[in-house]
């Protein structure tokens, strides 16, 4: 507003001038402006304001291996140690560091809100500094809930909000999951920064996710939108609710495991996850 | 007079708010550009679809290789209709066996801090590997040289990076490229690549850096007063789109630092003067990024040089390593003969500020050849063979180090030994050794081709010099 002031004091003499600096910065606003998220009634909101363990009430742990590395052979050992998660300077930290620990040679940290918080639509995001390294594998994302095991995935759906392997320290992806288009099949699209990177900044992450479609945003860059036509089988993302997790993995089928490059321990930082609900 | 006075002050105010907002309108990122004073130009075009901002007098051929290699080859292009094409000759080509240059702008350095990568596109005749491709060296001391070396290019255009390893050094720089190329990997033979689209870029996308000195080892060593030793294997690692990138960094990219000044110090060529007994150890940083590898001096006195060798005729002495003397050619000091030496060493020898010795380290046998590609050494006439030897470590009952020649190596060859057992050394002195000839016990010494050391691994960390025959 300060700006306006400045011009409205100045005559006529500055018009051509100003004609040209107007253009140009309402060229700078549409970029800026561009409408990425419209759901606004905030439901959840951890800022990891709160140093030491992450907040009980909302988060619980995945711990160990899993069955085949999680499904994916991953080479972590998932642990709830303060080494592998914990909470500081208003920020979650989990560390995936190489050690022996259990059999496995790294270890790294899964956080879930399962049955602690879950939700169907909304818009969910998270600002996030990714690690970086060949074999590193952060993510950021949502699974429907198996009704206590009466369902099993890919029919339960997963929607990952942001997926990223290491040694491609400019690309994220989002993902959905279901019957008839799983693992390497699941419909999938990148976003690649060009003149950026994700590990060595903090940048949004999010979906704004309702009755047949899905938004994938990151920062101010709305970049894909899933709908029923862009699946080749169920839409499995219109009941149920979903839980959100944050992991990072380590090696596994999709980054590959680390090599002599790969810089251990790596950090992926969280400055927020929040949810936001649909108007009914 | 007041009417002119006014109209002054309005355009004034003119140029000054269009000045302000054109500022904003740019993002900001035109601030610092014009609140800055003038110093050097920040182009960061060297060559579009010709050279840019070179100046008439920039392109210097390395010495040995083809001057002609470079030309701008006008049906070649990356999107474009030009391009730099560097026709890389035959190893025979009589004009010179490889093709090398430096781009220098013939006038005032570039100031290239705001930018984090030299980039361009490239492509080649056929798939090959570039040796080195590089910006910084200047031949005024090549402050800032830079090189990344074994480029692979393919036949189609693909961009590639050579970042930076600390653009807040390049206030002033005139090497903007710099490439040298030969045949090696296509077997002699000629072929061609093109670079389109050179520039300096801020590409925002070179990032985790992870310097090195000492090829990123942590290494102990001796060091001794007065003597300097240069700090090597200095290089930039960065996370780059294309992959993490090496490059290797001149050592004014470092701000090198010595744990206890008053033992050793580091200048900014990297090369550490040690001052005082004691002990000391060197690191480095490039801005705030410590760099792996250091190196921890033990610094226990002046060195102890061999002693040194008495005046000869010419005639008199036929010498295989002495600083005194003119050596014979040899094929090598260490033949490193599989599966069973161990010895490493003498590849090259230390120089010593300026004084050549071997130092041998996991000795079991070693020699020294002459027979392959040299002549074998005659010793008619020769009565003696002189050495010094010190022993570096503590002497146990047993030990030994067998001197033997080989005379014909490898043809009704003979052989001849003279043992000394361990008490003939002291740890940590220098010993001479005058044999006589005629104790090796050989009815032929006209072809000596090997000079053997053989501890069978009793003694296993030797110095030697002044090895040389004489009468």
């Amino acid at each position: 507003m300060n700006k306006l002031n400045i011009y409205n004091r100045v005559n006529v003499v500055l018009l051509p001038a100003l004609t040209v600096v107007i253009l140009l910065m309402s060229s700078c606003e549409t970029d800026e402006t561009q409408t990425v998220t419209t759901i606004t009634n905030l439901v959840m909101a951890d800022e990891f304001d709160v140093d030491g363990a992450p907040n009980s009430t909302l988060w619980s742990y995945d711990i160990g291996t899993g069955q085949n590395g999680w499904g994916n052979n991953e080479l972590q050992y998932y642990t709830d140690r303060t080494e592998n998660v914990t909470v500081q300077n208003g920020v979650l930290i989990i560390t995936a560091k190489k050690e022996d620990f259990e059999g496995s040679s790294y270890t790294s940290a899964r956080l879930l809100t399962k049955g602690k918080f879950e939700q169907t639509y909304g818009r969910f995001e998270a600002r996030i500094r990714l690690p970086w390294g060949q074999g590193l594998w952060p993510a950021f994302w949502l699974l429907g809930d198996d009704s206590n095991g009466t369902e099993i995935w890919p029919q339960i759906g997963e929607i990952d909000i942001m997926e990223n392997v290491g040694d491609e320290p400019t690309r994220i992806f989002g993902t959905v999951h279901g019957p008839g288009y799983s693992g390497a099949e699941s419909i999938s699209k990148s976003l690649e920064l060009e003149d950026d990177r994700f590990d060595t900044g903090f940048h949004v992450f999010g979906i704004e996710w309702g009755p047949n479609y899905i938004n994938y945003y990151v920062d101010d860059m709305l970049y894909n939108q899933i709908t029923p036509d862009d699946v080749p089988g169920e839409w499995v993302f219109n009941d149920g609710p979903f839980y959100i997790i944050l992991n990072l993995a380590v090696g596994g089928e999709l980054p590959g495991p680390p090599n002599a490059s790969t810089i251990f321990p790596q950090t992926m930082l969280v400055d927020y996850v929040r949810v936001y609900q649909r108007n009914k | 007079m007041k009417m002119k006075n006014i109209k002054f002050t309005y355009r004034n105010i003119t140029v000054f708010f269009s000045f302000l907002f054109i500022v904003v309108t740019g993002c900001e990122r035109d601030l610092s550009d014009k609140a800055e004073p003038a110093t050097f130009g920040k182009q960061g075009e060297i060559f579009t679809d010709s050279p840019v901002g070179l100046g008439t007098n920039f392109y210097f051929p390395f010495s040995g290789s083809k001057a002609t290699a470079w030309s701008v080859d006008e049906d070649e292009g990356y999107e474009s209709s030009a391009s730099m094409r560097f026709d890389v000759p035959n190893a025979n080509d009589p004009e010179g066996n490889f093709a090398g240059a430096i781009f220098r702008i013939d006038g005032a350095g570039r100031n290239l801090t705001e930018f984090d990568a030299l980039t361009f596109w490239a492509r080649a005749s056929q798939g090959v590997n570039i040796g080195e491709i590089g910006f910084g060296q200047d031949f005024l001391g090549n402050k800032y040289q830079v090189t990344r070396t074994n480029i692979s290019l393919g036949t189609n255009w693909v961009k590639y990076i050579i970042p930076i390893p600390d653009p807040s050094k390049l206030t002033e720089e005139r090497g903007m490229l710099w490439y040298a190329a030969g045949s090696q990997d296509t077997g002699g033979f000629a072929y061609t690549f093109w670079l389109d689209e050179v520039k300096f870029e801020k590409l925002g996308t070179v990032a985790q850096a992870r310097p090195a000195i000492l090829n990123g080892e942590d290494l102990e060593q001796r060091a001794f007063l007065d003597i300097p030793i240069q700090i090597t294997g200095l290089s930039q690692t960065l996370s780059t789109p294309e992959g993490n990138v090496s490059v290797l960094a001149m050592p004014s990219y470092f701000n090198f630092e010595s744990s206890n000044t008053n033992v050793a110090t580091v200048n900014e060529n990297g090369i550490v003067s040690v001052l005082n007994v004691g002990t000391a150890t060197i690191s480095a940083r490039i801005g705030d990024v410590e760099a792996s590898g250091s190196l921890a001096l033990d610094v226990t006195g002046p060195f102890d040089f061999a002693p040194i060798p008495p005046n000869r005729a010419p005639g008199d002495v036929i010498s295989v390593f002495c600083d005194a003397y003119n050596n014979v050619p040899i094929d090598y000091y260490n033949g490193f003969f599989a599966p069973y030496q161990t010895t490493q060493g003498g590849t090259p020898p230390l120089d010593v500020n300026g004084d050549a010795i071997i130092n041998y380290t996991d000795l079991n046998f070693v020699a020294i050849g002459t027979f392959l590609d040299v002549p074998s050494i005659n010793l008619t006439g020769m009565t003696h063979l002189h050495m010094d030897i010190k022993v570096n470590e503590a002497i146990d009952p047993g030990d030994y180090i067998n001197i033997q020649l080989i005379n014909s190596v490898g043809n009704s060859e003979t052989s001849g030994t003279v043992g000394f057992s361990g008490s003939a050394f002291v740890q940590d002195q220098w010993v001479s050794l005058d044999i006589p000839i005629a104790n090796f016990g050989l009815a032929n010494t006209t072809q000596i081709g090997l000079l053997f050391f053989i501890s069978d691994a009793t003694i296993s960390d030797i110095f030697v010099d002044n090895i040389y025959y004489y009468r």
